[in-house]
């Protein structure tokens, strides 16, 4: 940015901050952190064009700035909506924006095959985080789900389309970063799929890099296709001197085996530097590398509680500031469970605890709740 | 794969309509005339031949004929019946048509019958709501349609065939 | 009053001799020896608002397009009529080509584009050859081509095929398929009038709109905005279907009563075999479904008009829209739940799958129908349903999100008495109708 870039005050959740002129609305976000920032599964920092499509990063634009101040009339994709000075936005503080999203996760995952105990995406898919953090815990649909024909799309990656969400991100990857691309999205509506409709082997050099970029297990490492779970390996930042790419990988380890090489991802799960498929696909041996250290894995993840380091915690003051909405991971357990009481003393029931025992003390609850609300 | 020399005269005009280096504008009416070339489907050596006439990647022309409705990516009949059945069509009694032809022809929709002179398409709105029930036939709209009107268009299929044969 | 379709019975008027002979390009004349912003605010003073749906005044779009210095702009016309119900500009194409080709050089004229095009459906294959002619004899006679009538002024439209995709009426859709992509609608900013057909700034209208061009040249923009009511100015094209005994197309001027207009002979001649009325679409199968007893007077016992406020009166509630004025009827023996459900089929169909709520909604919804039509429905889905269209409705990427979800919503709204009957009776349904019930009778009886 130039320096000539006006800067632009923008409120999301209460929290005021300043970016240049053509910052995205996501983006602001991001800069504040934590649990302000929508989730995104289709925009890709990294990939032009990308965005708009999932709707999970639906927000409300409260005041469209200080010199429109009107209301925008639907939530907007805050992916490629830019902020106007003075502008308020409401993400996880607009009850519209979190039943908005839930409705999104549940469309997601309408047609979704559900298989995460055989995926090797499972532990590390954006997917999953979403439905945990945004979605509701039952499913609604009675349906069949849709499948699709296989398709064989060479020895490196393996494609399941029943999974995709069509993010088309791997369609801008192939298309910025081999110049020939050769799949797409073929097909329409809920009959949509990534395919290359001749059965191709997908073999540019740098076409691998898909696999980094897809949120969910559609694309996946066929050369570590039911090696381990992703939380059994220990992720190593290596290099080597690749004359093709920078050679600045992530080695997924269980001893001194390499199971799995990948390009390092910042804490959005956005790779840092492409990677080619020489390095992903090839260099399998703790010799070929160079080991930095421990990879600092600073995504927040269903399974980071693990043993990634640096797990990106709300500050203690965004409480006060996010009227209502207690970012999760800082809830008093017993404001959210109905088991664990303080008030009920589990040696004193007699026999097993029934739900019984719990609900009598919903109203309390309920009430404690109300009081806490408005103290904040 | 080859076009006629009437139809790439057609082609070229087609592509000179546009500026220079937007030349991918043409790949929807030029996949119109292959599949007309092409006994009314589209097979990959086709696709891939207006890829290179058009100096576009084949996935953007597949991409595209998967995405439109007219474009068959598989073989269809001499005579493809695509009998609306949509909401207005429906008030007028579309769904007794379909079963109609389906009983004549003794296909379902979708399929063609074993001659391979008759397939059955599905269709949603053709913008024909006041002339309902109707279907498409190669390049004109069949409106007004009854059991006998049915009977009528297929007899004059049949003919039509027997001559060409 | 008749402004678009007056001459359209006459013999041969689809033919550049017998439509000069009959008053053709005398707006074409005219306009061009003005100024194109002259032309701009003549548009802007008649109040034409466009006729493809969304009802958006046209000389405002008009005003938005962006001039950069040294950047083509073009003008591309929406013939993409696909919304089920719709069928007016298909005749005016077919009888009245020369009337859209003098409204598209007048507008081209306006608007600086140089290079016009036609995007027409697919499907509408012998129209494109109607409209080709057209194009060749205005070109032989000066009206298209290079330095048009001595002007300076150089255009060329082309009639460009779609292939069979619903959601290219959607302007951005529109403008991907005619640069030879997948119709998926754009996401906005930015919008046509700054980055359209290939980036550069675009004014994309329907046919109806462009052709509207021509009488308000004849007349003059202020002599237009007084025909009509309120901001409901003009003269409208309806295509009305259904069970009516006179299908077809209808110009009327905007102060014309819903009841005169299903009744009247000269309109839509009453529904056949002295049925009676249930219900009624107004505006295309996207706009809300209203009940007999909402349809000829309004929730407050107005007479209910054919413009764009009077059928909105009351909002989604009590009213619904005037929409691209496709008029669709249901007699007393339709079944509204079958409607709905091949309403939903099609925009299931029609869905370009980019994004996840109406890729998934839309499918869901049908699946839901489709079991309650056929009995196999539970009465929670109702209200799974009324949930699902809720959770599509405005967050799509596209207006097609919507335009499936408000049908639904409006056949549940007024008609769930017809739902419940179906899961409570799922035999019965099978082997007859619902019928009438209370749609029909005064409105104290209809709870909103």
């Amino acid at each position: 940015m130039s320096e000539q870039t006006p800067k632009f005050k923008v409120t999301i959740d209460n929290i005021t901050i300043e970016v240049p002129a053509g910052t995205t609305i996501l983006n602001a976000a991001r800069e504040i952190g934590g649990d302000v920032t929508p989730p995104a599964m289709c925009y890709y920092s990294k990939l032009e064009g990308s965005g708009g499509k999932c709707r999970t990063c639906l927000v409300e634009v409260s005041k469209g700035s200080e010199k429109d101040p009107r209301p925008m009339p639907k939530l907007v994709a805050s992916c490629r909506t830019t902020v106007m000075d003075g502008m308020e936005v409401k993400n996880m503080t607009s009850p519209k924006v979190v039943e908005a999203r839930k409705g999104v996760v549940e469309m997601q995952l309408l047609n979704h095959p559900l298989d995460c105990p055989v995926c090797d995406q499972a532990g590390e898919c954006h997917l999953q985080d979403l439905s945990y953090e945004h979605g509701s815990s039952t499913t609604r649909t009675e349906f069949e789900r849709t499948t699709f024909s296989q398709e064989d799309i060479g020895e490196y990656i393996q494609l399941h389309k029943t999974r995709c969400i069509l993010c088309y991100r791997c369609v801008f990857a192939a298309n910025q970063l081999t110049g020939k691309r050769e799949h797409g999205v073929l097909m329409r509506g809920d009959h949509a799929e990534i395919s290359t409709f001749i059965g191709k082997a997908l073999e540019n050099e740098f076409i691998g890099n898909v696999i980094d970029v897809c949120p969910v297990g559609a694309l996946t490492d066929k050369t570590f296709r039911f090696k381990n779970r992703v939380w059994f390996t220990k992720p190593v930042d290596a290099h080597r001197n690749c004359p093709t790419c920078s050679g600045k990988t992530r080695l997924w380890m269980r001893g001194e085996e390499v199971f799995r090489v990948t390009a390092r991802k910042d804490k959005w799960g956005e790779v840092e530097e492409w990677i080619c498929n020489d390095c992903r696909f090839h260099k399998k041996q703790a010799s070929d590398w160079v080991i930095e250290g421990p990879s600092k894995i600073d995504r927040h993840s269903v399974i980071s509680q693990n043993h990634y380091q640096g797990a990106v915690e709300a500050q203690p003051e965004l409480v006060n500031e996010i009227i209502g909405k207690n970012p999760k991971l800082l809830f008093d357990i017993h404001e959210v469970s109905d088991v664990n009481r303080e008030e009920i003393d589990l040696s004193k029931i007699n026999g097993p605890a029934h739900s019984d025992n719990f609900l009598a003390n919903q109203k309390a609850k309920h009430e404690r709740k109300l009081k806490v609300g408005r103290n904040k | 794969m080859k076009f006629s020399e009437e139809k790439l005269k057609k082609v070229n005009e087609i592509i000179a309509r546009y500026p220079d280096g937007k030349q991918k504008s043409a790949l929807i009416p030029i996949l119109h005339i292959a599949q007309e070339e092409n006994n009314g489907w589209l097979d990959v050596t086709t696709m891939d031949h207006v890829a290179i006439m058009l100096n576009i990647l084949p996935i953007e022309v597949y991409e595209v004929a998967t995405f439109y409705s007219m474009f068959n990516l598989k073989p269809v009949g001499k005579h493809v019946f695509e009998v609306c059945r949509t909401g207005p069509c429906m008030l007028n009694g579309s769904d007794d048509i379909i079963q109609y032809i389906k009983d004549k022809l003794g296909i379902n929709e979708g399929e063609t019958t074993s001659d391979g002179l008759f397939t059955l398409k599905p269709a949603e709105c053709l913008g024909a709501c006041g002339y309902a029930p109707m279907m498409q036939l190669g390049k004109h709209y069949r409106e007004h349609l009854t059991k006998e009107k049915v009977d009528l268009i297929i007899d004059e299929c049949r003919r039509n065939a027997a001559k060409n044969n | 009053m008749k402004l678009l379709l007056e001459n359209a019975h006459i013999e041969g008027i689809r033919y550049y001799e017998i439509y000069r002979k009959h008053g053709g390009y005398r707006a074409a004349e005219k306009a061009l020896k003005m100024a194109p912003d002259e032309i701009v605010e003549e548009v802007k003073k008649s109040g034409l608002r466009g006729r493809g749906g969304a009802g958006f005044p046209a000389g405002m779009k008009w005003s938005f397009l962006a001039k950069p210095e040294g950047v083509p702009r073009h003008l591309v016309c929406n013939a993409d009529e696909s919304e089920p119900g719709t069928f007016k500009d298909r005749y005016l194409m077919e009888f009245l080509p020369h009337l859209l080709i003098e409204g598209l050089l007048i507008s081209s004229f306006a608007l600086g584009s140089n290079l016009t095009f036609i995007y027409i459906r697919g499907e509408y294959a012998w129209i494109v050859d109607v409209l080709e002619q057209a194009i060749a004899e205005a070109k032989t006679n000066g009206w298209l081509g290079k330095n048009i009538q001595g002007t300076g002024f150089d255009c060329e439209i082309h009639v460009q095929r779609g292939a069979g995709a619903y959601i290219c009426g959607e302007e951005t859709a529109l403008l991907e398929s005619l640069e030879g992509k997948r119709g998926n609608p754009r996401i906005k900013p930015p919008f046509p009038a700054v980055q359209g057909l290939w980036l550069r700034p675009t004014v994309v209208n329907n046919v109806e709109t462009l052709a509207a061009v021509v009488p308000i040249m004849n007349i003059g923009g202020e002599a237009y905005s007084k025909i009509g009511v309120g901001r409901s100015t003009g003269t409208k094209l309806i295509s009305a279907c259904g069970n009516i005994n006179k299908p077809g197309v209808y110009e009327i001027e905007m102060n014309l009563s819903v009841e005169e207009f299903i009744y009247s002979d000269e309109y839509c001649s009453g529904i056949p075999k002295g049925k009676k009325l249930k219900a009624c679409i107004p505006g295309g199968s996207s706009v809300p479904i209203v009940p007999a007893n909402l349809l000829f007077k309004t929730a407050k016992g107005e007479t209910r008009y054919m413009n764009y406020e009077s059928l909105s009166d009351g909002g989604f509630a009590t009213g619904t829209m005037m929409g691209s004025g496709g008029f669709i009827v249901l007699d007393e023996d339709q079944c509204v739940v079958r409607h709905t459900m091949t309403l939903a089929r099609f925009y299931n169909h029609e869905s370009c799958g980019q994004c996840s709520p109406c890729r998934e909604g839309t499918g869901w919804m049908y699946k839901i129908l489709k079991n309650i039509e056929y009995g196999k429905g539970k009465m929670s889905d109702i209200d799974l349903l009324w949930d699902i269209q809720g959770k599509i409705e405005g967050n799509t990427i596209c207006p097609l999100g919507d335009a499936a979800a408000w049908p639904v919503a409006a056949a549940i709204r007024h008609f769930r008495d017809e739902f419940e009957w179906h899961v409570t009776h799922p035999e019965e349904a099978q082997t007859r109708n619902y019928g009438l019930a209370h749609y029909a009778e005064p409105l104290s009886t209809v709870t909103v």
